[in-house]
């Protein structure tokens, strides 16, 4: 099990006052999340704007300080180690934005872009092994070695994402954060980096924690899927499970929400559709989430809050009262 | 019934200080009143150009409507004058754009923004117009509808916002409502709850609606017909169920190839086009989509084809066209 | 129109690219290579500044000075200092073009060398404010909290101050030279650089390239100077040009006022506290000096301008580029 994250909890406090602080509210963005991913596999973290998702993803990585909650990561746990022994570990799990273009330092080349975390950490001993390095990443993703000295605006957006995943290979990490990676390029593009993305994970054995709010794009890429909701996972399961046993009504409504490029399944197929929009992070609906939502709600949502079960086999666990 | 909108060979260029670009060349189609038509493509192919022209909205500099005919209503609308076609903006003809935040006026209450086409095409006082605009939010959802009007749009979320902006559209019952990307930037959940109302509100009220998107799902849930955009031309027309079960043109075929589905169960890899869009800059020569076309033969490189009838009610323009189903479907 | 210009430039931005195809070797993308030399570094910057008028200008008249203060050893007909008891507070002849002094000095050769204090004490001084503002901005605007509160209030505290008297009395204290003056100029200027420098932090601090440094393992330091700083460069790079010009200013003040450089020194605002006295009799003493000072901080201010529209419109479009 390369990443084992149990109950991560990240609240971020809200203050009044300018000079003499008092916290007045907290908001829960990741609160109380477990999951693992074994190594080599893809774990997809999708939801809508507010689930905590990227949160969730960046605390992984201890971008952002857990407030409880365990991030083990080959058996070492993250969330509470010291600053020489972060430094170590971000060696081996790098993150790839979502901006193309806003990732990249602008006054920076390409190369200089990519082989950045190869100086930090004193990996190449000398000018000719450093321009070795860079050309081979550069290669790697598909990219003419050439095209080093360029600055990222001369790229197209495509272009930015592949030295943006270069720049994340380059210390040849165990685990990549991927934080909606293909979300502002074109449909055309997209593809080519999924693919990329895919093949870079068999040749390097690479494990992805997946973030994104395109449902098919991570049913695609991952091996199990698990779906958030104001900073809860209300399910877990493998790909196939998920789409064709969906369990909990959230993960229904948003399978049912996203079209299929198809007239004739479509006109076939049941468009289920929740009224009302995600509540605000600061006054969160008491017992389960969900319930003022929900299309099958009982008393017993309104008040106690739901907790993660394992279904069947165990590989499939879902936070619903209904599912006992 | 007539045809409610027809469009003969629009072109719409842009004079850049790098040159001549043609964002819209030579399109032309069709719309039936109460029909939706969706016009998909990626960025840059002229959907949203073609857009802005049926309105007359383009920027004059730098771009400019140098070819065409819009007949809308039995009126070529490129003819009229500036006080006429401000009669038709708003009216008879509407726009939903893409970006709820910066659409609305940050300083006027929602009440007064919805009401504006009211005051200005039905010389309505704010009195009238409010109690019309209440039903309006209303008619879209919006709780609280009459309490509402008097919000501003930072009060509102980016749903909300849009279906107020729906409601606007509304206001004077047009008989087409052009939507522009109008759930890009919204989540799915959302997307949905709106899709499925503007269906219902273009369905009740009879209003022909044409869909902009680059998102082919979208298109087959609620199109009825498709035109399909690269490089500021149309490549291929057809019914939805026509484009999906028989696509013709390689861009469409490559594009439904490069989509993850949601319903696929084995895992299949995708199939990208490969190449970049193209430089409206300096386009290639002949048919815009040959260096990316894995149909390509040596005609495409000089002479640019035109649509031509595949089947009934699908046209192509091709030289080369796909002619079997392609696997993934 | 907001979007036509995005679907627009979009297409522009997806021009030139040859990029390694990992697709069958038959497919050319047919593409055309960029104008590399209109599209990287300092060309860009070059082209539009030399394109400004009024900072063609500035520069010309810069120019100017730096010949006037270089070469003022070969360009003086008489030695500055050379004083001359019996042509006194003369009007313009043929031996002396501009006049004399009260002491029988070439007004001309004074000017000329005049130049050399001037040009000399204002990038100084400027370059002295720029690299304590910078830093100071840098480490408070990243580490924020109690350190950038504290640096602020102290920033405001100076520049609260008003600046000429707190000039002279810096000025006063210690003591006569140009390089008593370079300091307390410099002491005076920082303020700006600060506040510009840390502005520029806070709202480039947030974007997605620097935390990825930080997810690389960078320290602050290096996320400071290697990545926000140069990020930062634009504005500082104006300010630092128009800061020139108000140092000149107030050296000239300071000279005037019989602080900072002290007689035989030339000086440009030496000179126009003599000519002060002796208005009356002859008025180009106070005219020349003036002149000098006034174009020289025109000059300044001028390229500061082309600085300025050169700088931003090609950040602008680059971030057009990015939508």
């Amino acid at each position: 099990m390369l990443l084992k994250v149990t109950d991560l909890a990240v609240y971020y406090p809200v203050y009044q006052g300018a000079v003499l602080k008092k916290k007045i509210a907290e908001v829960k963005a990741v609160d109380g999340v477990s999951f693992r991913i074994e190594e080599g596999k893809t774990l997809g973290l999708v939801g809508e704007s507010g689930c905590g998702k990227t949160t969730t993803g960046r605390a992984v990585l201890r971008l952002e300080k857990p407030t409880a909650g365990e991030v083990l990561f080959s058996g070492e746990d993250i969330s509470r180690c010291d600053n020489s022994q972060l430094r170590r570990l971000r060696r081996r799990m790098q993150i790839v934005f979502q901006d193309p273009m806003g990732s990249l330092d602008p006054r920076m080349t390409a190369r200089d872009i990519i082989g950045e975390p190869l100086r930090i950490h004193g990996s190449t001993t000398n000018k000719g092994e450093y321009r070795d390095e860079t050309d081979h990443l550069l290669e790697i993703v598909g990219l003419h070695p050439g095209m080093g000295e360029r600055y990222p605006h001369e790229f197209s957006g495509g272009q930015r994402q592949r030295i943006g995943i270069a720049r994340a290979l380059s210390l040849r990490p165990h685990l990549i954060v991927c934080d909606e990676p293909v979300s502002a390029l074109d449909v055309s593009i997209q593809a080519q980096i999924i693919n990329l993305l895919e093949g870079l994970q068999e040749r390097f054995h690479l494990t992805y924690l997946f973030i994104a709010h395109d449902l098919s794009v991570v049913r695609h890429i991952s091996d199990h899927v698990a779906v958030m909701y104001l900073g809860n996972i209300v399910e877990i399961a493998d790909r196939h499970t998920i789409y064709r046993r969906p369990l909990h009504p959230y993960t229904h409504a948003l399978l049912s929400a996203v079209p299929i490029p198809d007239p004739v399944l479509e006109s076939n197929r049941e468009h289920l559709v929740i009224e009302g929009e995600v509540p605000g992070p600061l006054n969160p609906p008491s017992g389960c989430k969900f319930h003022p939502r929900c299309p099958r709600v009982e008393e017993r949502c309104r008040t106690e809050r739901p907790a993660m079960r394992g279904v069947s086999d165990g590989d499939h666990q879902v936070a619903c009262h209904l599912v006992d | 019934m007539a045809g409610l909108l027809e469009v003969r060979n629009l072109s719409t260029h842009f004079s850049t200080k790098e040159g001549l670009i043609r964002a819209v060349e030579d399109v032309s189609f069709d719309l039936d009143a109460g029909e939706t038509l969706g016009l998909v493509g990626e960025s840059g192919c002229g959907k949203s150009v073609s857009a802005m022209s049926l309105m007359r909205l383009i920027p004059n500099p730098p771009g400019k409507i140098v070819n065409g005919e819009i007949v809308f209503e039995g009126r070529d609308l490129l003819k009229l004058g500036d006080e006429e076609i401000r009669h038709i903006r708003g009216n008879r003809m509407a726009m939903i754009f893409q970006e709820p935040m910066t659409s609305f006026n940050p300083v006027m209450t929602i009440g007064r923004q919805v009401a504006e086409p009211l005051e200005i095409h039905r010389n309505m006082t704010r009195n009238k117009a409010w109690t019309i605009c209440a039903d309006l939010l209303r008619r879209v959802r919006i709780p609280e509808a009459g309490k509402r009007l008097q919000s501003y749009p930072h009060q509102f979320s980016g749903g909300m916002r849009q279906r107020a902006m729906i409601a606007m559209a509304l206001a004077c019952t047009p008989r087409l409502i052009i939507a522009d990307e109008p759930t890009t930037a919204l989540d799915v959940t959302i997307q949905a709850q709106l899709l499925e109302l503007m269906k219902q509100l273009t369905r009740d009220a009879g209003t022909a609606l044409i869909l902009i998107t680059h998102n082919l799902g979208i298109v087959a849930r609620y199109a009825d017909r498709v035109n399909v955009m690269y490089a500021g031309r149309i490549v291929e027309k057809a019914t939805v169920r026509a484009l999906y079960a028989d696509p013709r043109h390689p861009y469409t075929v490559g594009l439904m190839a490069s989509i993850p589905r949601l319903d696929q169960d084995v895992k299949r890899k995708l199939r990208p086009i490969p190449g970049q869009p193209p430089d409206l800059l300096h386009p290639p020569s002949g048919c815009a989509f040959h260096p990316r076309c894995r149909n390509r033969i040596p005609v495409c490189e000089i002479h640019r084809p035109a649509l031509e009838k595949a089947s009934d009610g699908h046209e192509v323009a091709c030289w080369n066209p796909v002619r079997e189903a392609p696997p993934c479907c | 129109m907001t979007m036509d210009e995005e679907t627009v430039s979009s297409d522009i931005r997806q021009a030139g690219d040859s990029e390694k195809e990992p697709a069958p070797p038959e497919f050319e993308t047919g593409r055309r290579e960029p104008r590399r030399s209109l599209r990287t570094g300092i060309r860009p910057i070059l082209y539009a500044i030399l394109h400004h008028k009024t900072a063609c200008m500035g520069i010309l008249i810069i120019l100017l000075l730096t010949v006037m203060a270089l070469f003022a050893p070969w360009l003086a007909p008489h030695d500055p200092n050379e004083q001359d008891l019996y042509h006194v507070l003369e009007s313009p002849s043929r031996r002396h073009l501009l006049g004399t002094d009260d002491v029988g000095r070439d007004l001309l050769s004074r000017v000329l060398f005049g130049a050399r204090v001037s040009l000399f004490v204002g990038l100084s001084s400027t370059v002295f404010s720029a690299l304590i503002g910078i830093f100071i901005g840098l480490v408070a605007g990243y580490k924020g909290g109690a350190i950038d509160m504290l640096t602020m209030r102290i920033t405001d505290t100076f520049m609260c101050i008003p600046g000429l008297i707190f000039l002279l009395v810096l000025a006063a204290a210690l003591g006569p030279g140009v390089h008593n003056i370079i300091i307390a100029i410099a002491a005076l200027g920082w303020t700006g650089f600060a506040r510009i420098t840390r502005g520029q932090v806070l709202s480039l601090r947030q974007l997605p390239f620097v935390e990825a440094a930080h997810a690389a393992g960078a320290s602050g330091w290096r996320i400071m100077f290697r990545h926000l700083l140069p990020n930062a460069m634009a504005p500082i790079i104006v300010a630092a040009s128009i800061t020139v010009g108000g140092a000149i200013m107030l050296e000239s003040a300071a000279a005037f006022l019989g602080l900072g450089v002290q007689p035989p020194t030339p000086s440009w605002g030496e000179a126009l506290r003599v000519g002060y006295s002796y208005l009356e009799i002859v008025p180009l003493f106070s005219i020349v000096p003036g002149l000098m000072i006034t174009l020289a901080v025109l000059a300044f201010n001028f390229l500061g301008d082309g600085l300025r529209d050169a700088l931003d419109p090609r950040l602008r479009g680059e971030a057009q580029k990015i939508v």
